[in-house]
C-alpha cells in the first residue's frame, strides 16, 4: 500500500498547529492517490501525541528513544532516513518551520529524493507532483513541478492548509529506534526567551504596525503619536526589530506575536507571509502602501494607496479632532 | 578561521513593479536594482566580523552572470580577502540544489572552518542551499542563526523558531550555518573602500572548471522546473479608499469611529 507521511511536530509537549495542517492536507492527497496517510512521531514520552494523531491518520509510526526529546535535525535524519528507506513513502509532509527547514533539505540530499520547499499547495497529476509556491515576497505565485522520482518530501507553508478534526481511529505502530550510537556533531543545549521590553501588543485593541517604509528611525516618533491618538500601541514588521528601531516584543509576526487587535494599520508594509500570519485575523485591517500591488492588499479591509508621510498627520489630527481633543 | 561566505545577486522587488515575462515562467528583469540578498549581507557582515575577531580569510562566492560582480564587489569593500563567480549559460534555470550542487564542486577544494548563507533568497526564497551544501560536503550545519559563539572546536548557536523563542545548539566545525536577519548590523562601507575593490581581482569559473557535468546544474539538474507564474488570488476584498491625504485621513477616522474604536 502506498503511504503520505507527514512529520509530527512537537515542542515542549505540545504539538505545533502544522501537524494538524498536514494531516488534513494529507489525507486529501492519500484519498486522491489511494494511499494510506501515516502520522511519524520521534520523540521522548510521546505516546499520548501518538494517540492524539490517531484521530488524524490511518496509522501512526511511534518512535521513541531518550535521543529524540529534543529536535536535533542530525538525530531526525538518521531515523527518518531508516524509516523512508523501510517504507518508501510516495510523499513525505515537513512543516516549513524552523523545525522542517533545518531538517528537509539535509534529509532530501542525503536521501537522494526531491525536495519542494515553502509549499502552499500539493497536488498529484497522475505520477506528477505539482506545486504551488510563492516567490518575491509573495509577489507572485509559481506552479512547478517536481523531478520524477515515485517518493518526494515537501515542506508545507503555515497556515496554508485549514484543520478540520477528524476521527480515523488510526492503528499506533510502534517502532524501535534505529539509534545506534550517539550523533555528537550536533547536540541541543536549551531554549532561550530573548529579553523583553514590557509592552505587550497582543492585549492591545488597535495596532499601528509600521514597516521598512517608515525609512528612518527619526520617523517612528510620528506613528508612535498616531497609535496613541487612537488609544493603542506601535508595533512593527522585522527589518524594523533588525535595525534595531523598535524592541522585539513589538514585532508582528511568525518569529515574532500573532495580534488579534480590533483594529489593526499597517504603514509601509508590504505583506509578507511571515508578517501576515500573525495579523491576518485582526477584526479591521487598513494597509497604506505606496504600491498598488503590494500583498498586504490582499488581505485588508481597506487599502490606501498613498505616502504614509502624507497621511499619518491628517490622520491623526483627524482621529484628535473626531475625539473632540486638541490637537 | 576560514570563512566562505555564499552571497546571491537579487532584485529588490518590495517596492518594484513585478511584470510576469513573455516565457510566463519568469519575472521581467529590465527595470529592476540588483544587490545583495538581504540575509546574505548578514551574512557578509558576521564573516568579517569572525576575521577581525579571530584572524583567517574571508572568501566570498556567488552563482551567478557577471552583473553579479557589483555584490561580490561589495563584499571585497567590506573586507573579503577573495571573490569568486562561477558563471556558465548551463547554469540557468538552475534551483536551490543545482546552485547547492554548484557551491559544493567550488568549495570543496577550498580549506575552511566555517560556511556562511543566508537563510534564505528573497527572490526565490528555497530556504535550502545551506543545509544542502553541508550534507553535500558531509558536514554538520545550523539555520535561522542569530548568534554565533565560537570554542574549540565547536560553535554554539542560537536558532530562531517561531513565535519569539530560541533554541542553542552546540554543532562541530567545520560547520555551514545560515544567517537570519539582525543577527548583527551590517557597515556601510566607504566609497573609497568600493573603489579600492574596484582593483581586485574576481576568480570566474566556469563548467568546465569544477566537477559537474551538464545534467547535475541547471534544469536538468534542479529539483523543480517552474511551469507557470501567475498573480496570487486575494484572500480578502479590498475596498480602496480614494482621495486627498485630507480625504482620505478624515474617511479612515470615520470608519474607525463607525466600528466604535474612538
Ligand atoms: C524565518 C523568517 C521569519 C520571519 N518572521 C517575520 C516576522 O515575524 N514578522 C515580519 O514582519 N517579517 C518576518 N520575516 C521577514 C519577511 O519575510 C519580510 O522580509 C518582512 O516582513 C518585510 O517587512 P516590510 O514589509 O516592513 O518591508 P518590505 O518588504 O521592504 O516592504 C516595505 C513596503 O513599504 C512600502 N513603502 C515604502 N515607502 C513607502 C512610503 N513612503 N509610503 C507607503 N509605503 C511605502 C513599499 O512599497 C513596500 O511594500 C521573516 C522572514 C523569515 C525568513
Ligand atoms: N546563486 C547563488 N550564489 C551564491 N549563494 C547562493 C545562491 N543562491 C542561494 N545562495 C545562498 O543560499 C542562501 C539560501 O538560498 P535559498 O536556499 O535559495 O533560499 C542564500 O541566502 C545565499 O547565501
Amino acid at each position: 500500500m502506498l503511504e503520505i507521511f507527514v512529520l509530527t511536530e512537537h515542542r515542549q509537549g505540545q504539538i505545533r498547529d502544522i501537524t494538524f495542517e498536514m494531516l488534513t492536507k494529507g489525507r486529501d492527497l492519500a484519498e486522491k492517490a489511494g494511499a494510506d496517510l501515516t502520522a511519524v512521531v520521534l520523540g521522548k514520552d510521546v505516546r499520548e501525541h501518538a494517540k492524539t494523531l490517531s484521530e488524524y491518520a490511518k496509522k501512526v509510526l511511534l518512535v521513541e528513544d531518550k535521543r529524540l526529546e529534543n529536535f536535533n535535525s542530525e538525530v531526525y535524519k538518521k531515523v527518518l532516513s531508516d524509516l523512508i528507506n523501510k517504507h518508501k513513502p510516495l510523499l513525505i509532509m515537513i512543516g516549513h518551520t524552523s523545525f522542517g527547514v533545518d531538517l528537509a533539505p539535509s534529509l532530501a540530499a542525503a536521501l537522494k529524493l526531491p525536495l519542494a520547499s515553502d509549499c502552499i499547495n500539493i497536488e498529484f497529476e497522475g505520477a506528477t507532483l505539482l506545486i504551488t509556491r510563492q516567490m518575491y515576497g509573495g509577489k507572485v505565485n509559481v506552479k512547478a513541478t517536481v523531478r520524477k522520482v515515485g517518493c518526494y518530501i515537501v515542506t508545507v507553508r503555515q497556515a496554508a492548509f485549514s484543520v478540520q478534526k477528524l476521527s480515523m481511529n488510526g492503528e499506533i505502530i510502534e517502532k524501535s529506534s534505529s539509534l545506534t550510537e550517539e550523533i555528537t556533531s550536533k547536540r541541543f543545549i536549551k531554549y532561550v526567551s530573548p529579553p523583553l521590553s514590557g509592552v505587550d501588543i497582543t492585549a492591545a485593541d488597535v495596532l499601528v504596525g509600521v514597516g521598512r517604509g517608515i525609512k528612518d528611525e527619526s520617523n517612528i516618533p510620528a506613528v508612535e503619536e498616531l497609535a496613541r491618538s487612537l488609544g493603542g500601541v506601535l508595533a512593527c514588521s522585522r527589518p524594523i526589530v533588525d535595525k534595531g528601531w523598535l524592541p522585539n516584543d513589538r514585532q508582528v509576526g511568525t518569529s515574532g506575536k500573532i495580534v488579534k487587535p480590533k483594529l489593526y494599520i499597517a504603514l509601509g508594509i508590504s505583506g509578507a507571509f511571515q508578517h501576515v500570519l500573525g495579523m491576518k485575523s485582526s477584526d479591521l485591517i487598513i494597509a497604506v502602501n505606496k504600491d498598488p500591488n503590494a500583498p498586504v492588499f490582499n488581505f485588508s479591509d481597506y487599502g490606501v494607496v498613498e505616502d504614509l508621510f502624507k497621511l499619518v498627520s491628517p490622520l491623526k489630527n483627524k482621529i484628535c479632532e473626531l475625539k473632540g481633543h486638541k490637537i | 578561521m576560514d570563512v566562505i561566505v555564499c552571497v546571491k545577486h537579487v532584485p529588490e522587488t518590495a517596492e518594484a513593479e513585478i511584470k510576469i515575462d513573455s516565457t510566463g515562467k519568469a519575472v521581467e528583469k529590465i527595470g529592476l536594482v540588483f544587490d545583495i540578498n538581504e540575509s546574505d549581507d548578514y551574512a557578509l557582515e558576521e564573516a568579517i566580523r569572525i576575521k577581525e575577531k579571530l584572524g583567517g580569510t574571508v572568501t566570498a562566492l556567488t552563482v551567478g552572470s557577471g552583473d553579479a560582480d557589483s555584490t561580490l564587489r561589495k563584499c571585497l569593500a567590506r573586507g573579503a580577502d577573495q571573490a569568486i563567480r562561477l558563471t556558465d549559460v548551463k547554469f540557468n534555470g538552475s534551483d536551490s540544489y543545482a546552485t547547492a550542487k554548484i557551491l559544493h564542486s567550488a568549495i570543496k577544494g577550498l580549506s575552511f572552518d566555517l560556511i556562511l548563507t543566508g537563510a534564505l533568497a528573497s527572490d526565490d526564497g528555497y530556504t535550502m542551499v545551506g543545509p544542502i551544501l553541508a550534507e553535500l560536503l558531509g558536514i554538520p550545519h545550523a539555520t535561522m542563526v542569530k548568534n554565533i559563539e565560537f570554542s574549540d572546536d565547536v560553535v554554539k548557536v542560537n536558532r530562531e523558531l517561531e513565535g519569539g523563542v530560541e533554541e542553542i545548539v552546540e554543532v562541530k566545525l567545520p560547520v555551514a550555518l545560515s544567517v537570519q536577519t539582525g543577527i548583527n548590523e551590517p557597515r556601510y562601507v566607504s566609497i573609497l573602500g568600493i573603489k579600492k575593490a574596484m582593483r581586485k581581482e574576481i576568480k570566474v569559473l566556469g563548467l568546465v572548471d569544477i566537477d559537474l557535468s551538464e545534467n547535475d546544474v541547471g534544469e536538468a539538474g534542479s529539483w523543480i522546473v517552474i511551469e507557470k507564474m501567475f498573480v496570487p488570488p486575494v484572500e480578502k476584498q479590498t475596498e480602496f479608499i480614494k482621495g486627498t491625504p485630507e480625504e482620505v485621513a478624515a474617511k479612515i477616522a470615520e470608519i474607525i469611529k463607525s466600528r466604535g474604536l474612538m
